[in-house]
């Protein structure tokens, strides 16, 4: 690992994360959107580990976060996806700007 | 050789990523996804982050990007296109991001790091086992349990939400 060094990790994670936040703006559909935020977390991870590895390599409190990451992304898909089918059950599409049921 | 395979990897990830957000058709953006995925995983690899890894490519590759397709199954056409944004939106949109960006790229390059290359990091599983399960000095024991709660309260959740509601 001589060559490479911690700032190409961050500016890969960088580009990912800023590519996540076009989606999440650009995007109508909630299941793209929802990969989008993905996207986001998958960046952070990338984060976690290269500072743990470069910067703090006696402990592994980096890896730990990044494991408690994808947790948290595993649950926070599980109870997106039921929400969104529920609600394609009940109005038959699942673009953002078109569902206001939810608020009244 | 080294060198190689992060400059792969990293290219991976920035085309994908980018073909995640742009294309049309959604179960080509979820395929891309899995390409992403897997390359952060082989990132992982890279810095000998061998559980992580794992633990990347069972969850995310195998678990969340199975659910996502699942879900574009039973929401959608698989050879419907997605609506097209406006481009003030996409204009704006890209504008606001490409600032971040090379504000944060920017920061990064003059920020300095001091790299500690004379200690090897220690990932062995006996290590993560020990770790996570101790309350000492870098023990994990805390977060450990209370995301196991948190995984509990969402399967229960996620079947209440998903559950068709009984006709009265």
């Amino acid at each position: 690992m001589e060559n490479i060094s911690i700032e190409h990790f961050l500016i890969v994670s960088t580009l990912m994360l800023f590519t996540g936040i076009y989606g999440f703006l650009t995007r109508k559909n909630l299941i793209t959107m929802l990969m989008s935020a993905e996207l986001i977390l998958n960046s952070v991870n990338i984060n976690f580990v290269a500072v743990n590895k470069f910067l703090y390599p006696e402990n592994l409190q980096g890896q730990f976060f990044a494991m408690f990451v994808i947790g948290i992304a595993a649950v926070e898909v599980a109870v997106a996806i039921a929400i969104i089918i529920s609600l394609y059950r009940k109005v038959r599409m699942i673009d953002v700007e078109k569902v206001n049921e939810m608020k009244y | 050789m080294e060198q190689i395979v992060f400059y792969i990897l990293a290219s991976m990830i920035v085309i994908f990523s980018v073909l995640t957000v742009t294309t049309r058709k959604i179960l080509r953006a979820a395929v891309y996804l899995l390409t992403v995925l897997l390359a952060t995983a082989g990132f992982f690899f890279l810095l000998n982050f061998n559980f992580l890894a794992a633990v990347q490519l069972t969850v995310y590759a195998g678990g969340i990007v199975v659910l996502i397709i699942f879900s574009i199954m039973l929401t959608s056409h698989v050879n419907e296109r997605l609506e097209a944004t406006g481009n003030r939106k996409k204009f704006f949109s890209f504008v606001a991001v490409l600032a971040g960006a090379l504000i944060c790229i920017s920061t990064i390059l003059d920020y300095g790091f001091k790299e500690k290359s004379d200690i090897e990091i220690n990932t062995s599983m006996s290590k993560i086992g020990t770790d996570l399960l101790s309350y000492g000095d870098g023990g994990f024991v805390l977060p450990f349990e209370v995301i196991s709660i948190l995984l509990l309260a969402a399967m229960i959740g996620a079947i209440v939400l998903a559950k068709r509601e009984t006709q009265n």
